[in-house]
Order: structure tokens, then C-alpha cells, then sequence
């Protein structure tokens, strides 16, 4: 089982310069212009950062306070040790209970583990897995339902919930085999 | 719901703090706390930025559409009630493309479009059908390839390899999607809940 982490990070590293410098140089002999391209795209991103501003400070403001006081030391006291051993404290269970709600909110949240944490910590990269691997399920439900008026979702949450806990204890496994 | 956890989040850490002796951490912490979301969303900005500078050039080569073309073979079999050449097809297909190259802002109305194309198909308008309970199983069971958000807010605190999850993400998402194409499949089989009839209340005429 020796090497798993580093293979798994030459992996990433592929697939993120892969899509990095494959799309712009399939893009170039398609016939696109790809530094137009970009620019335009990438003035979405400052769109999107200033739309996730006020879920950063609503969460950040209440789960710091929440840290502040004692209470997730409490919370994290109260379960069992073998979660906190593979890295579910008590902050990386909420980002995975509120995940389906609030893509803002679960992102809030990550961000305040990256923060209590730091950045290359256990908890930050099983959070980050986490959001990688699970949706917004209720929240799209609602829009894409709401779309053509269904009311009896019949077993489509069901289906989503299950696939999104399914990510989550996946991506403990995964997290343990890779970074632990 | 949102509301109460967030009132809640706020209520019992003042509680807490005034049990525990710690007012002063707590007040001190709301101001360090709104000012440290501000500076991470700053951080965030520039993964953020170049990574949907990246996805538009794929947008604009017609890599989401050559992945939209990968995807419908396999869709097929998803959707065994969805007629050859139907609409849906190509709209949910689409989505799925953008989804995967994680961009939001164009699935979104791609997969609004997807279930009106569905609902032309529904006999039973206000009730999901099988195909689209399965559209949304494995539209939210994530199946991005890149996590980008994650990745830029790991860079915003100053990770050393902010892209190290991306592997994990992506065994982890294929995990989920699996299992939420298969039990979409499996309720689709399982008498509970059958298009027809659905059991207890329901004023719809047996099958």
C-alpha cells in the first residue's frame, strides 16, 4: 500500500494540468481565441466570490462565535473518539449536514475549517473532499422541480440524499487512504 | 431552516460564553470572524477566476459539447423511457457536460430546460417521473471533476498543495454518483413507489 498518497497527488496533479493546459490548447486549434475566452470567463469568477461574501461572514460570524464560546469543544467532547479520529469533528459534520441545504453556507463552513485548522490539515482536505463529492440536492430539487410545477417529488430526494451520503463516507475512506 | 441554525448557532454560543466565562473571546471573535470572510473571499477570487477563465475556452471549443456527445450512448440505457432523438436527451446531456466541467451558471438553465423537456413526456403532470427522479439522482450526486471552490479556498488560507484532493474528489464523487444512479434504479423497481399507484391519500385512479 506504499506510494497510495504520492500516486494520488501525481493524479490530481494530472488531471488539474491536464484540464489547465489541454482545454486552452484544444481550444487554440479550435479555432477559438483563447485569451478572449478567458478574460470573459474569468470575470465570472469576481462574480461569483462577491456572491459568496455575505454566506462567509453569516457562517464565519456564527461558527466562530459558536468555537469562541466553548460550544464545539463541548459538541466535539460529546462524540465518540473514533470520529474525531478520522477527522469528523464536529464542524467537518455540519458542512456535511448542511451541505444539501446551502451551497453558500457549506462553503462557509469549509472555509472556517481551512481557518481553524490551516489549509493542509486533515479536516480541511476531507472538508474540501466533501464538497467535492456531494451537491446541493434539496436546494437544486427545489429549482429544477419547481421548473414544471412537480409537487410529488416521489423518490428523487430519496435517490439524492442517498447518493450524498454515500459521497460523504466515501470520502472519509478516501481521505484515510490518501492523507492519513 | 437555514434560519434556525443560524439564529440557533448565535443563541447558544451567547449562552455558552456566559456559562463557560468566555464573553470576551466570543465578542472578540465577531469582528475577527467577519473580517477574516472578507479577506478569504479576496483569496478566492483568483482560483475562482482563472479556473472559469479555463472552463469558458472549453465552453467556447466545443470541449462540453464532445463530452455532451461521450455522455448520450450511456444515456440511453439511464433513460429507457425517453424515445430516441428526444429533446430531453440532448438538454439533460448537456447539462450533465457543464456540471462536470463545473459550470454552474450554464447547467443550471440547461437543466431547467432538461425537465421541461421531461415534463413533455409526463402523463401525470405535478408528479416527478422515473426519468426525471433519475436526471436529479445524478445531478445531485455531484459530477464535477474538478472540485474549483474547494480547491480556491484551500488556496485563499495558504495551502502548500492545494490541489492534492483532486484525486480523492473525484474517486469519492464517482462513489456517489454510482450509488445514486442505483438507487434511483432501484426505487424506479421497488413497489413503493410506482408511477401509478402511491399508495395511501392519493385520489389518482388504480393502474
Amino acid at each position: 500500500m506504499t506510494g497510495l498518497p504520492e500516486l494520488s497527488s501525481a493524479a490530481s496533479n494530472a488531471i488539474f494540468l491536464a484540464l489547465l493546459v489541454g482545454v486552452p490548447v484544444h481550444g487554440f486549434f479550435s479555432g477559438v481565441k483563447v485569451y478572449e475566452a478567458f478574460v470573459e470567463g474569468a470575470r465570472e469568477g469576481f462574480q461569483v466570490a462577491v456572491r459568496i461574501i455575505p454566506y462567509l461572514v453569516a457562517i464565519l460570524v456564527a461558527v466562530g462565535m459558536f468555537r469562541a464560546s466553548g460550544a464545539m469543544d463541548l459538541l466535539a467532547n460529546a462524540l465518540p473518539k473514533a470520529f474525531g479520529s478520522l477527522g469528523l469533528s464536529p464542524d467537518v459534520i455540519s458542512l456535511a449536514l448542511l451541505r444539501p441545504l446551502s451551497g453558500g453556507a457549506s462553503l462557509g463552513i469549509l472555509a472556517e475549517i481551512v481557518g481553524q485548522y490551516g489549509p493542509d490539515s486533515y479536516q480541511a482536505r476531507l472538508g474540501s473532499i466533501i464538497v467535492g463529492s456531494t451537491e446541493t440536492t434539496l436546494y437544486v430539487a427545489a429549482v429544477y422541480f419547481g421548473a414544471v410545477s412537480v409537487s410529488r417529488a416521489r423518490y428523487a430526494i430519496h435517490a439524492g440524499l442517498i447518493a450524498d451520503a454515500a459521497g460523504i463516507a466515501a470520502a472519509v475512506v478516501v481521505c484515510w487512504l490518501f492523507f492519513a | 431552516m437555514l434560519n434556525t441554525i443560524w439564529l440557533l448557532l448565535l443563541v447558544v454560543s451567547v449562552v455558552v460564553a456566559v456559562c463557560t466565562g468566555h464573553v470576551k473571546e466570543v465578542v472578540g471573535s465577531v469582528t475577527e470572524s467577519a473580517t477574516a470572510a472578507f479577506r478569504l473571499a479576496l483569496g478566492f477570487t483568483g482560483v475562482m477566476a482563472l479556473w472559469l477563465g479555463i472552463m469558458r475556452i472549453a465552453q467556447e471549443s466545443g470541449l462540453v459539447n464532445r463530452m455532451t456527445s461521450l455522455i448520450r450512448p450511456v444515456m440511453g440505457r439511464l433513460f429507457p423511457g425517453i424515445p430516441e432523438g428526444h429533446p430531453a436527451m440532448s438538454s439533460m446531456a448537456m447539462n450533465i457536460a457543464a456540471n462536470m466541467f463545473g459550470l454552474n451558471n450554464a447547467a443550471t438553465p440547461l437543466g431547467i430546460r432538461a425537465m421541461e423537456d421531461l415534463d413533455t413526456l409526463n402523463r401525470r403532470k405535478g408528479t416527478a417521473t422515473d426519468a426525471m427522479c433519475m436526471f436529479l439522482a445524478i445531478n445531485t450526486s455531484s459530477v464535477q471533476i474538478v472540485p474549483a471552490g474547494a480547491i480556491a479556498l484551500l488556496a485563499a488560507g495558504g495551502s502548500s498543495d492545494p490541489t492534492a484532493i483532486v484525486f480523492p474528489a473525484l474517486v469519492a464523487t464517482s462513489v456517489s454518483t454510482t450509488v445514486g444512479i442505483v438507487s434511483a434504479y432501484l426505487f424506479s423497481k421497488s413497489g413503493r413507489f410506482r408511477e401509478t399507484c402511491k399508495g395511501g391519500g392519493d385520489h389518482d385512479r388504480a393502474p
